[in-house]
């Protein structure tokens, strides 16, 4: 409660100095992409109303963010990593309606992404496909699946490879426990992995959002890292929303609507696929298609079920991921 | 709830009991003003200390006890609150060890950069924690300064739990050091010249005078490093691994499930914390208080 009226204090206060303020509450590896399209947003804005506006951006692991939010940090729109955060502040704090996702278009989603394995230059552990991840002596770095919504992407992709190729639940459990058995760190955001792999040098192989792992090749030379895609992953969806009571309240209903919709333009879309995430509309991502390499991918409706099935069965308190951590839990 | 009314009849006996105690005997007393800061003090504690504490509590005090004791036991929380604690006990008692001769050393020997030292010995209270532990991991990582040259020995210290206590020894030198450095200063050389000339060898003299002067102090020290490292959060997740079961200090997992946004688990297993620090803490404060006694009746 005091955090909640000392955040509100702090905000109205700092609003009452700005012009138009809007503050995005976002997950971890979209730092880069935000930068920039805020300066273009900001641009486009006051070339068509002359208001100024200015962007703040707030970035950690997905459900934490959500958390905070919840907790009283007054963002105006959120873009997480995945719906069931959004989802979760819908039902927790009434601050948007239950159908938020029905908003905008494509189920709120203007780019995708899907889930990679980033190696070491040269490959030495000879990693081409999910099955490499479980063999003895390989390390892999992933974020936590209870704090970082991309990890949760990571382990359900791994998941669902393992009970296509291995047929049923339990081969799936089984394969996943064998995997984190080959986890040295958990982070608990994506961005935290990506320093633990690249600047610290632990691990062999580094299951990432595939945006993550090309900013990575792009910021160290693609002398360092190489990037196998493996032969299914998933259609990562991280979805935008307007915090509609919350925007209201700042009086910023309207330009944070246009900030998510300009997310859909051209130049957003453009913006989007230079920072290496899908973009959402046909004509941008055909321009761009030779950027991404061709995954076969499933989304999380046909294969779990929509978020609140996959989060109840695998992340919550008794879900799969926490038997793996059951003393004595070891794979057949 | 029983934890929280053990937690006031452990505040109460001694306070007010010996301060009533203290007013009937002193009519007039030689410091003014005692009746208001006497109000002024419990107001503050209360207001700063037990008024957000007891949240803590009321939160946890909504859970039925079974699932309380269940939250609060999983293989996981156990597992944490056993390094969490352990580790801080060992750093602390690492500290109490090589702070007092820091502090030995920067009170008795003039060299040249003393002040410095002296100095340097202030910046993990004041660095930023994050940025503690970023450094730290940066050195131990398996391609750091130290994490080469370990690693080749076979030793991990980033990632594993020798990471946290490696942490933990590093936030938790300044408390030692500052609380006995006063005492060191006000020690008079006379005292271990008179055992000296009473035949007295070092090891003598420093085991039967300079040690029983600085214990209480000492403990002073390492109870505070001990308490710091128990709630330190920001330093330790870097260097930790934060792999369950192995290297997730308690902190974590009260983090972990509030980002999960079970608050009340979090406040349950920051409650089982809180008790047992307190405990631990009341410990060592009574231990302090009879090595003084000790001490007292001895001179």
């Amino acid at each position: 409660m005091s955090l909640r009226l000392f955040l509100a204090l702090a905000f109205a206060t700092s609003s009452a100095f700005a012009q138009t303020t809007l503050l995005n509450v976002s997950y971890d590896p979209t730092r880069e992409l935000y930068q920039d399209f805020n300066a273009a947003f900001a641009k486009a804005w006051q070339a068509k109303t002359g208001e100024k506006v200015s962007v703040r951006q707030s970035h950690a692991g997905s459900g934490g963010q959500a958390r905070k939010v919840i907790d009283g940090l007054e963002a105006d729109v959120v873009t997480l990593a995945l719906a069931y955060d959004i989802d979760a502040i819908a039902r927790k704090s009434g601050l948007l309606p239950p159908d938020w996702q029905a908003k905008l278009p494509r189920n709120s989603t203007p780019y995708t992404s899907t889930i990679v394995l980033l190696v070491r230059k040269g490959n030495p552990k000879g990693i081409k496909d999910w099955d490499d991840l479980v063999k003895p002596g390989v390390a892999v770095i992933t974020p936590n699946p209870k704090t970082s919504g991309g990890a949760q992407w990571n382990y359900l992709a791994a998941w669902e490879y393992a009970k296509r190729k291995y047929g049923g639940d339990a081969a799936a459990k089984d394969f996943v426990t064998r995997l984190y058995q080959n986890v040295p760190v958990l982070d608990s955001g994506a961005r935290g992995s990506t320093t633990t792999f690249v600047e610290r040098g632990v691990g062999d192989v580094f299951i990432s959002w595939e945006n993550e792992a090309f900013l990575a090749q792009k910021e160290l030379g693609p002398d360092k890292f190489e990037i196998v895609v493996p032969s299914l992953s998933i259609l990562a969806e991280p979805p935008v929303a307007v915090v509609e009571t919350n925007a209201a309240k700042h009086g910023t209903a309207a330009v944070a609507r246009a900030y998510l919709e300009y997310l859909y333009s051209d130049q957003g879309q453009e913006i989007a696929a230079k920072h290496f995430y899908r973009p959402s509309d046909p004509k941008v991502a055909a321009r761009y298609a030779k950027q991404f390499p061709k995954v076969s991918l499933f989304t999380i409706d046909t294969a779990f079920g929509g978020w609140q099935k996959a989060s109840k069965t695998h992340f919550q308190d008794g879900g799969t991921f926490d038997e793996i951590y059951r003393p004595g839990a070891k794979a057949q | 709830m029983s934890v929280s009314t053990a937690i006031a009849t452990a505040f109460d006996p001694d306070g007010p009991r010996v301060l009533a105690a203290r007013v009937t005997r002193r009519r007039a007393s030689v410091l003014p003003g005692f009746g208001l800061s006497l109000g002024f003090t419990l107001v503050y504690l209360s207001l700063i200390v037990l008024i957000p504490l007891s949240a803590a509590f009321f939160k946890t005090a909504q859970m039925t006890w079974p699932a309380f004791v269940e939250t609060v036991t999983t293989p996981r929380a156990i597992a944490s609150y056993k390094l969490t604690f352990g580790a801080s006990l060992a750093a602390a008692a690492t500290n109490a060890l090589f702070g007092l001769i820091v502090a030995w050393v920067l009170t008795r020997y003039p060299f040249p950069g003393r002040r410095m030292a002296d100095a340097l010995v202030d910046l993990p209270f004041a660095l930023p924690t994050a940025v503690a532990g970023i450094a730290l991991t940066g050195l131990f990582a398996p391609n750091g300064w130290f994490g080469q040259g370990l690693s080749q020995a076979g030793i991990k210290v980033a990632f594993t739990p020798l990471g946290v206590y490696v942490a933990l020894t590093f936030i938790g030198l300044p408390f030692v050091v500052r609380t006995v450095q006063p005492v060191l200063a006000t020690l008079p050389h006379e005292l271990e010249e008179a055992a000296a000339t009473l035949g007295a060898g070092a090891a003598q003299t420093f085991r039967r005078v300079v040690l029983p002067i600085v214990l209480p102090a000492l403990l002073t020290g390492f109870a505070l490093a001990f308490a710091r490292a128990v709630g330190e959060y920001g330093s330790v997740i870097f260097i930790a691994g934060n792999m369950p079961m192995i290297s997730e200090i308690t902190p974590l997992v009260i983090i972990t499930r509030l980002e999960q946004y079970d608050y009340q688990g979090a406040t349950a297993i920051s409650v089982v914390m809180l008790v047992v620090s307190f405990a631990l803490l009341l410990l060592i404060n009574l231990l302090q208080a009879w090595t003084r006694r000790r001490l007292g009746a001895q001179v």
